[in-house]
């Protein structure tokens, strides 16, 4: 009976975002031919502010910041609560640097990824090839490292298996993202952030009145040890050139990050850009301080785990009665879920308009019925979904450990290209490649070898090199194709 | 001449950038100012360290405030749509009557 009413929840969360995608299907039926693309992997261009706002929230914020994060913030105290604050900018950074040119150039590109915009500007074949593989490498260890962290925290709450965890938000994650698209992966985004703010509010009340209140809490943390109520942790263990390095790596590298980047293709008008520049902050800045709070805090309720990623799990279970603790476990599966339909969508995206659609058809969707075209897009994206899913019931190790570098990976590659393509005139092709290359090596070289540049985080010397790697690479190759130039800058 | 609204969208991302500077100048100088001492010397607000207060529990809507003064002040509706000749692939897309400030020679 109890963990039936923590099931209450998580299954009314469900069966609302599939019901929300089946609602979205009646504007894929509508569309037709080149206007099913643009429906299916954009939603038409037509998000509002709200919805802009939630869904980059959402898709940024993922399994970490619900068990990870706070995780971390167990062990080491507010100096952590402190390094996710700088998480705050990510929807008005991302915005307001990239927002209007990149809505108004997707509009007169017909742009709806990242890589379609990549080959407009710099017109070169290794590119959308370099790009299209980094993303689907990258996306698929992310979204595998996302369901097996979905799993985990599903089997620590509500005492089922972590198969059948899996199988409830794996399936229905596949199937509302194949059959209704960007638009329902956007709608079902704003309802699961919705979900995720509850989800931190339950948790922190929680915790504010298990631990006799914030005066209450902090003293005994003090008292526990005294390091974590410090900016730099017990024992320094958080050094100052690596939480600086922070505001980089989830800083400004989160311009190069396709997957919150391409929803500046998404929105309606202005107003929702500037109305979700705002919401978004305080959204964002609200629901990571409570969670990351609640795992600092849970250090004084619940002294002595054995590992941080234990702690939120821990408190809905000791400290919730079963429904609540399932709004809760509802969170962590909504920033979850709503994390990989959009890096699914961005793959199946990848395969049939970058790859497919350029290649096979040479650019020409008037070449097929499009009906097949509509047939194949659901068919990519539930196929990869399910891939991915079958691989979290028996995670290949290569793939965990891609994940790692995914991250970072992903900044590395795309970062350069995308800001200087899109502010630098005589940006070109060869210096795109360069900064990609340099960045994707760079990188995993520094994570593996986990060589200590200046005690900064790998990140941060890779976007160093990447860039001056762009600059070196722009002096050598051709120069930028003028009519390029001037598509792009409207001249 | 470029596209006029280039104009605005990069007075606008320059706007952003400095609310991140901003934000982070904040931040770093709650956090390190009130924050490097030893814990014994710590001021609480609200049972919070003070360092804690002002750079996590406050940064962010004055962050939020800022920014609908700024967006409100600084920050224009302009059209979005493509002009009249329309993107590379040419299926004529939604034209909803932009200016249409461009010529191209592509």
């Amino acid at each position: 009976m109890e963990r039936l009413a923590i099931l209450l929840p998580v299954a009314g969360y469900i069966l609302f975002t599939m019901l929300l995608a089946l609602w979205c299907r009646r504007y894929l039926a509508r569309s037709g031919g080149g206007g099913f693309i643009e429906e299916y992997f954009i939603g038409g261009r037509s998000m509002g502010g709200f919805v802009l706002a939630m869904t980059i929230i959402a898709t940024y914020t993922s399994a970490s910041s619900f068990i990870g994060g706070p995780g971390v913030a167990y062990s080491l105290g507010l100096g952590w609560v402190l390094l996710a604050m700088i998480q705050v900018p990510t929807a008005f950074l991302t915005l307001g640097v990239l927002g209007k040119r990149f809505a108004i150039l997707g509009r007169r590109l017909k742009a709806v990824t990242i890589v379609d915009f990549l080959y407009a500007r710099y017109r070169d074949d290794r590119i959308v090839v370099f790009c299209s593989v980094a993303l689907l490498v990258f996306f698929m260890a992310s979204m595998l490292a996302q369901f097996i962290g979905g799993g985990r925290v599903f089997q620590a709450v509500t005492g089922y298996s972590y198969e059948a965890g899996l199988a409830i938000f794996g399936v229905s994650v596949v199937l509302y993202t194949t059959i209704g698209g960007f638009r329902a992966v956007a709608l079902t985004d704003a309802v699961q952030g919705i979900v995720m703010v509850l989800a931190a509010v339950v948790v922190m009340l929680a915790v504010l009145d298990a631990g006799g209140g914030l005066a209450n809490s902090i003293q005994t943390l003090k008292a526990t040890d005294s390091g974590l109520i410090t900016p730099h942790g017990p024992n320094n263990s958080i050094p100052g050139p690596f939480l600086f390095s922070f505001w980089i790596l989830v800083g400004l590298g989160i311009l190069g990050l396709p997957q919150t980047v391409q929803r500046c293709f998404g929105y309606r008008d202005s107003k929702a850009m500037h109305r979700a520049m705002i919401l978004g902050t305080l959204i964002i800045g609200f629901l990571l301080l409570c969670t990351h709070l609640a795992g600092a805090l849970g250090r004084a309720v619940l002294p002595g785990l054995e590992s941080g990623d234990l702690v939120m799990p821990t408190l809905a279970i000791d400290l919730l009665p079963p429904f609540w603790a399932g709004v809760f476990v509802a969170g962590p599966l909504a920033a979850i879920m709503s994390t990989v339909d959009s890096m699914l969508l961005l793959v199946s995206a990848s395969i049939v308009k970058d790859l497919y659609i350029r290649y096979q058809l040479k650019g020409d969707v008037a070449k097929i019925p499009p009906r097949k075209i509509s047939a194949m897009s659901l068919g990519c994206t539930l196929v990869v979904g399910l891939l991915v899913f079958l691989a979290a019931f028996n995670p290949p190790d290569l793939l965990v450990w891609i994940n790692l570098f995914a991250f970072g990976g992903l900044e590395a590659v795309f970062l350069w290209p995308i800001v200087l393509g899109l502010y630098w005139r005589k940006a070109n092709a060869c210096g795109a490649l360069a900064s990609m290359a340099c960045g994707v090596g760079m990188f995993m070289l520094l994570s593996i070898t986990k060589w200590p540049v200046l005690g900064l985080h790998p990140i941060v010397p890779t976007l160093a090199c990447s860039g001056l790697a762009f600059a070196v690479g722009q002096r050598l190759g051709r120069p930028a194709n003028p009519a390029v130039v001037r598509l792009f800058w409207g001249d | 001449m470029a596209d006029k609204r280039y104009q605005q969208a990069d007075r606008e991302a320059l706007i952003t950038l400095a609310m991140y500077v901003f934000f982070f100048v904040w931040w770093t100088a709650s956090a390190f100012a009130l924050g490097s001492g030893e814990p014994e010397e710590y001021s609480y607000v609200l049972g919070l360290p003070s360092w804690f207060f002002f750079s996590c529990i406050l940064g962010y809507p004055v962050v939020t405030l800022l920014l609908w003064l700024v967006v409100r002040r600084f920050f224009k509706d302009m059209p979005l749509d493509t002009d009249p000749t329309g993107g590379e692939t040419g299926q004529g897309g939604a034209v909803t009557g932009g200016p249409a400030p461009l010529k191209e020679g592509d």
